[in-house]
């Protein structure tokens, strides 16, 4: 059956490249928690409101223009202006730093030492508060973000399999460079993680606060650095997602399928982050193509990745990579 | 700035100066208990100054006042000879005072080198700039520092392990580490909270010779709170006791060993 092998090969490439994306917000949410123990509810949110920012800055739209108009009675709704990508990418990155900045000043330096419950609610919080902050400052329409990436099917690839298998596959060039930049991203942060000063001061105050202290690292400097990191993780996964499928509200949603990613791979892990995002990725799409569509009804790939989560729950709650949970008594 | 009132000369001939930190009528409460009640004492430039004291005499907590955990109600520290104004622990820490913890607080996920190098963030102070794209500046000062926590790690004669994961040590080697990396930032006052506690005799020997050595080598001055009478007498000093929350003496190891209030405290009195 070479053909049906062809088509597998297919599924499963895609399956990667969908994981590459998973992982790139689950990325996101182990930053924070290692540093600071919290689970961060509004990542995904952050994620909408960074492509929505980049989408605004680029537009030329009047933050808040809806508001203005509504008090002062005027009629304007945009500079008149369009930034280009990589300014406006640029000026994004330093909102986001900014709202990293706010985060920790307004809210979690409220909330040192609390229970990790409260401090979830205080992100479930954030979330809803920034989701509104959003819509007021860019409108809630759905838009199309497009910063010049490359999209739909890479003749290359379908060329070459066609010669090989007879049969050409589909693969969309904006997946593959968002893995490609994900992979930079990922080897970015490791690198900065393992060889910087500021890196080694993040590790420091993810593994033991106390003992950060005593060696003279801030954990408020360090606090507002993960945020800002999330923050642009947040960012990229914007943007791969904002133009796969636009931004709109349902992007803060892809947060969701980040949580069975962090079950697999464990919540302290990045390299775990990663494999978890391509497992539930290939995991999905092979599922739904090898035994979800024959003989389920399909739509596997709504249920499967919590189906596997929640097996790994049962089985192996620390995930592949996370910390082994042993409790002394 | 050292205060400039005159140090002393020690049995063993070696000079100790100025007084490094002075603690002036300390009170600390926790609600309503007095923790630490109305204490004053220094420590002078060079020397090992001691506390010690029962179980729940508040040695732990006024090592954590020195080192801006807990900020007192009551009375002044001076540092250096001007008074410190209230401060978080990391800026104590960059100040220049470095401590140990009676339970080990080191980056277990971390190898011996990388725990030591976090010691050295003091004294690195390139930007989040030129280190995230590790310019010339960046690469230099990582250098300088490395061979300073190499000399040290050699010094405390861990080299064998430096590339060891902490979590895989065994709890004296751990205590050592810790020492490593409290000494690596090169501090003007080192605490060590309990160094010996948990060890057996061997380890205890190892551990007193590395804290003389330290001493003696870098001349760094040393408080520390420690259990071990017999330790206690032959490391330190001078040697402040406290009962309480209160200091009943203070001196050198032979006064007090003779002080009345000292011996009640560690044999009880009988109460007639």
């Amino acid at each position: 059956m070479p053909e049906q092998l062809a088509f597998t090969i297919e599924v499963f490439l895609n399956g990667l490249m969908a994981g590459v994306l998973y992982a790139l917000v689950a990325l996101g949410f182990v930053l924070i928690y290692k540093a600071s123990g919290i689970f961060n509810f509004a990542q995904g949110v952050m994620a909408l409101f960074a492509a929505m920012t980049l989408y605004g800055v680029m537009n030329g739209q009047v933050p808040f223009a809806h508001l203005i108009n509504a008090i002062f009675g005027t009629e304007i709704h945009y500079f008149g202006w369009n930034v280009p990508a990589l300014a406006a990418i640029l000026l994004t990155i330093a909102v986001m730093v900014l709202l990293a900045w706010m985060v920790q000043r307004f809210i979690f330096r409220y909330l040192v030492g609390q229970e990790p419950i409260i401090l979830f609610m205080a992100t479930i919080g954030l979330a809803y508060f920034l989701e509104g902050v959003g819509d007021l400052m860019w409108g809630s329409d759905i838009k199309t973000l497009d910063v010049g990436l490359p999209q739909g099917i890479n003749e290359t690839i379908d060329e070459v399999t066609f010669g090989w298998f007879g049969y050409g596959f589909f693969i969309d060039n904006l997946d593959i460079v968002a893995s490609v930049v994900a992979i930079i991203l990922v080897a970015a942060l490791v690198l900065f993680a393992q060889y910087t000063k500021q890196g080694r001061a993040m590790r420091a105050v993810a593994d033991d606060h106390q003992a950060a202290l005593s060696v003279g690292v801030s954990l408020n400097f360090i606090w507002i650095l993960v945020w800002s990191l999330a923050g642009f993780v947040a960012l990229v996964a914007g943007i791969m997602w904002g133009a796969k499928s636009g931004v709109q509200f349902s992007l803060s949603l892809i947060a969701l399928k980040a949580l069975p990613v962090l079950m697999l791979g464990g919540f302290t892990s990045i390299p775990g982050a990663i494999i978890g995002g391509l497992i539930i990725g290939v995991g999905e799409k092979l599922f739904e193509f090898l035994i979800g569509a024959p003989y389920l009804g399909g739509a596997t790939e709504n249920w499967f990745a919590y189906m596997l989560a929640l097996l790994f729950l049962v089985f192996r709650p620390q995930g592949l990579f996370g910390e082994k949970i042993i409790e002394r008594v | 700035m050292l205060d400039q009132t005159e140090g002393y000369t020690t049995e063993d001939g070696r000079k100790i100066g100025g007084v490094v930190m002075e603690m002036r009528n300390i009170t600390l409460r926790f609600g309503g208990v007095e923790a630490i009640k109305d204490i004053s004492f220094d420590i002078r430039e060079g020397e090992i100054r001691a506390i010690i004291g029962p179980n729940g005499a508040g040695k732990s907590s006024m090592l954590n006042v020195i080192s801006g955990f807990y900020v007192p109600q009551e009375g002044q520290v001076f540092y250096k000879g001007a008074p410190r104004p209230p401060m978080k622990p990391y800026q104590v820490a960059q100040q220049g005072i470095a401590r140990t913890f009676q339970n080990i607080a080191l980056f277990e996920g971390m190898s011996v080198l990388d725990n030591v190098m976090t010691g050295r963030l003091t004294h690195m102070k390139t930007g989040l700039f030129s280190q995230s794209f590790w310019l010339g500046k960046a690469e230099k000062e990582e250098t300088e520092n490395r061979e300073v926590a190499e000399k040290i790690i050699d010094f405390l004669e861990i080299q064998a392990i430096r590339k060891t994961p902490v979590s895989r040590l065994p709890y004296g080697l751990k205590k050592r580490v810790e020492l490593a990396r409290a000494l690596a930032a090169e501090p003007s006052l080192l605490l060590l909270d309990e160094p010996m506690a948990g060890m057996n005799v061997e380890e205890k020997e190892d551990m007193s010779r590395f804290i003389l050595d330290v001493n003696d080598e870098f001349g760094t001055t040393i408080a520390l709170i420690e259990h071990d009478m017999g330790v206690v007498m032959d490391l330190s000093d001078r040697v402040v006791v406290m009962d309480y929350g209160k200091k009943i003496g203070d001196g050198t190891p032979d006064e007090v060993r003779g002080n009345q209030a000292v011996i009640d405290a560690y044999l009880g009195v009988a109460h007639d």
